[in-house]
């Protein structure tokens, strides 16, 4: 038994069979490679050394939330089979100009280290990192397997870079480009595909601008018989969708480029019928400029829908009231608030199967306020839509009475993310502060993982965070809170708490300091515009050796107060790539 | 109070003619040069109503420099998405199909599809269902009459014109923005020119 255990692992596929009455190693990897969920990775490898060994050597996807918390030297000698590697990078704060810029999370680093160890890597996600075009040119030539490339929100690369990988990666199945801040200097990337190339399952390149060569679009969608999901950007015409749709009809996922265009009747039959050609489509999106005279091409395709992403798509209430009935199965609806309250009472009554709504401002920083959805449109929601239990919801006004009637109906919220987008707005009718709003959330919502709070409010809400939140997990703040305890409320009441987030609210040193080994067990915490001190943080990072505290100064104030703070969990020590203005404490 | 900042001194000053009219314009039954002021101030957002005078050259530019009303990062909408709004928006506006529509008393503004509506009758009907009230009934010499309300716009050369006066073909594509105007100051233009 002791020999067994103490076994030398060069191969995990060593056969040596064991006569014992435990798992021989390679049956408990075998076992263990089913288990697809990190935590329950996780879990298994404290169980004991032996589990520990299995895991590590079966473990074949990682997933790491914050690329700071651990170093790529630490992750290869811990991990050495990894194909699929996720990594998220800058706090999301960064989404909205917060983060200096310069200030990491570069990628480079860890391709080198995965050149060496990972040769076979397959699978790249990046969320929110800094990713060069000389970093993904040194990825197109080093992974002879690669085959999965997803970039969300990075920035650093230019259309250069993704030519590298269009040339070099012959085994790419999943191209996947979106919302980043890239230079976008020409689309020629797309033709470099080798006319061999056939690999294709995924593409998405809908937030590029350049035009592409759409003869080597239409070859490329021809000759990847594979492929399900196509989306492109605004320099596709209809014309030219409609010839992409006849070589891919058995496309599942489709992102229109503008569906704006000046079409005669036989063109638009035959838009139409290539529409009605595609019968797997079930998620939609693109549709930009899109004109309701060309929206009924789509009803046909509607009836299969389960998403529909209209985020990027001005439609008023009547034309967008007309396409929705057509789509009785939608599961997840994305809208620009131009569908107003009205436009949503149209999704209550026809959409009783939606999970999920996301309703975006179109005009969120005009000077003059334009109309948008008010709390109507959310409760003709609820009541139609039971199931719904994620909502990103952009409004100009809220009542506390209309967010109870919500949750009432929709008491399974996980994802609860209120935007009232005047900081620190009463319910309009009472006048009163939106506590009892967030109350009726966190006390019927058992199953809530994320909410964001907006609106007046006092500590209150944080009480009542605190008090039944119980499986909160990630919590956005801003211009809310009257003292230190709203915050002490959350960091003592919440057990399951992995991420906060915290913006112009009046908490300070003494909130900081109430939740030392709390932050241990969390991501990350951030905290901007608020009442900390340098001299807090410092005593802080002194006495958590193994937290990260970063201060990011601002030009030109008081030395005393730590502007932006931003506070993580690590095993790879403070890091050694921060710009000047980001201070290590 | 913002508007008083924003006094267009120009709609004082002493001519021949109504104010607003150039002796180079003709069969244009024009309204005095106005800037948009929400005079009634809506109750929190008082702050980020500012006067527009300046806003019609703004349509122009890709990006409008921040007010100092407006808060950094705030709403929180990832920059891909904001830049993407933006130059959606000069887009939209430069070409005059998605115009703004206010109405004198009322809180918010919106926005319509100009060329989603054949002809006036149709345009008139839906602000009527949208700001719930009544236009009074058209003429050519005499405006609108029977109401209090006046539904007016603001055309290429920034003057101030009363809906139907012009072909609607000429509307749509000179129609930068529209005003239901209210009481008062609306009945003074039912007897113009």
């Amino acid at each position: 038994m002791e020999s067994e255990s103490k076994r030398k692992k060069e191969s995990p596929n060593t056969a040596e069979l064991a006569v014992t009455a435990s798992f021989p190693d390679e049956v408990l990897e075998i076992v263990l490679s089913l288990l697809t969920s990190h935590r329950d990775r996780s879990s298994v490898s404290l169980v004991c050394k032996d589990w520990y060994r299995a895991e590590r050597w079966s473990r074949t996807q990682v997933f790491i939330g914050n690329c700071y918390s651990v170093s790529p030297e630490i992750l290869t000698r811990r991990f050495p089979n990894i194909r699929s590697v996720t990594l998220k990078g800058k706090p999301r704060f960064s989404d909205f100009n917060l983060v200096p810029p310069n200030w990491g999370a570069d990628i480079h680093a860890w391709l080198v280290a995965f050149a060496a160890k990972y040769p076979f890597l397959e699978e790249l996600r990046l969320k929110r990192m800094a990713v060069s075009d000389e970093s993904l040119e040194f990825l197109a030539s080093n992974f002879p397997n690669f085959k999965l490339l997803s970039l969300l929100s990075c920035d650093g690369f230019s259309t250069d870079g993704l030519a590298a990988i269009a040339t070099h990666c012959k085994n790419l199945t999943e191209l996947d480009i979106q919302e980043n801040g890239i230079e976008d200097s020409s689309g020629s990337w797309l033709s470099c595909f080798p006319e061999s190339f056939t690999s294709l399952e995924v593409l998405n390149f809908a937030n590029l601008t350049s035009e592409v060569n759409t003869d080597a679009l239409e070859r490329l969608v021809s000759r990847c018989k594979s492929l399900k999901v196509l989306k492109v950007n605004k320099s596709i015409s209809l014309e030219q969708l409609q010839r992409l749709l006849v070589r891919a009809p058995q496309l599942e996922e489709l992102g229109t480029g503008s569906f704006l265009q000046d079409l005669t009747a036989r063109p638009y039959a035959d838009l139409e019928s290539a529409f009605n050609n595609c019968k797997n489509i079930h998620t939609l999106s693109g549709l930009w400029e899109a004109v309701p005279l060309y929206l009924p091409a789509l009803y046909n395709s509607c009836a299969n829908l389960t998403f529909l992403n209209l985020s990027y798509t001005a439609l008023q209430s009547g034309e967008f009231a007309k396409l929705v009935v057509h789509c009785p199965r939608l599961r997840r609806l994305w809208v620009l608030d131009t569908v107003e309250d009205k436009g949503l009472e149209a999704v209550g009554s026809n959409c009783p199967l939606l999970e999920e709504l996301r309703v975006f401002p179109a005009d969120p920083f005009d000077e003059e306020i334009i109309h948008g959805v008010t709390e109507e449109g959310f409760v003709a929601v609820s009541f139609g839509c039971r199931r719904l239990h994620y909502v990103l919801y952009f409004c100009r006004q809220m009542t506390n009475a209309a967010v109870a009637t919500i949750v009432q109906n929709c008491p399974n919220f996980t994802h609860f993310r209120l935007c009232i987008m005047t900081p620190g707005l009463p319910d309009y009718l009472t006048n009163e502060p939106m506590d009892e709003a967030f109350g009726a959330v966190v006390k019927t919502c058992s199953k809530l993982q994320r909410l964001s709070v907006s609106g007046l409010l006092t500590d209150l809400t944080f009480e009542y965070i605190g008090k039944y939140a119980k499986n909160l997990e990630t919590l956005s703040v801003a211009f809310a809170g009257r003292s230190d305890r709203g915050m002490q409320c959350v960091l003592e009441g919440c057990p399951k708490l992995r991420k906060l987030e915290i913006r112009d609210c009046p908490f300070g040193n003494e909130a900081l300091l109430s939740g030392l080994e709390k932050y241990e067990s969390m991501r990350s915490l951030w905290m901007s515009a608020c009442n900390v001190t340098m001299n807090a943080c410092r005593r802080l990072a002194k006495q958590m050796p193994r937290l990260n505290v970063e201060v990011m100064k601002e030009d030109g104030s008081d030395d005393s107060q730590a502007d932006k703070v931003y506070i993580y969990r690590t095993v790879a020590g403070p890091r050694r790539d921060a710009p000047p203005s980001v201070l290590t404490l | 109070m913002a508007f008083e900042r924003d006094l267009n001194l120009e709609a004082t000053e002493l001519r021949l003619g109504l104010p607003g009219t150039q002796e180079s314009r003709s069969n244009k039954r024009s309204l005095p040069d106005m800037n948009i002021v929400d005079d009634q101030g809506h109750r929190s957002g008082s702050s980020r109503v500012i006067s527009n005078a300046s806003d019609a050259t703004k349509s122009e530019e890709e990006t409008t420099p921040p007010s100092k009303t407006q808060v950094v990062g705030w709403p929180p909408i990832r920059s891909y998405r904001k830049n993407s709004l933006q130059a959606k928006k000069s887009e939209a506006e430069a070409s005059g199909i998605y115009v703004k529509v206010s109405m004198d008393g009322a809180p918010y503004l919106r926005k319509i599809h100009l060329n989603i509506y054949n002809d006036y009758p149709e345009l008139l009907k839906a602000l009527e269902d949208m700001f719930k009230f009544k236009v009074g009934e058209y003429s050519e010499s005499e405006g609108y009459n029977g109401s209090e309300f006046v539904p007016t716009y603001e055309d290429k050369d920034g003057d101030w014109m009363l809906v139907g006066d012009v072909p609607w073909e000429m509307f749509i594509t000179s129609c930068k923005r529209l005003r239901v105007m209210k009481g008062s100051e609306a009945r003074g233009l039912g007897c113009a020119v």
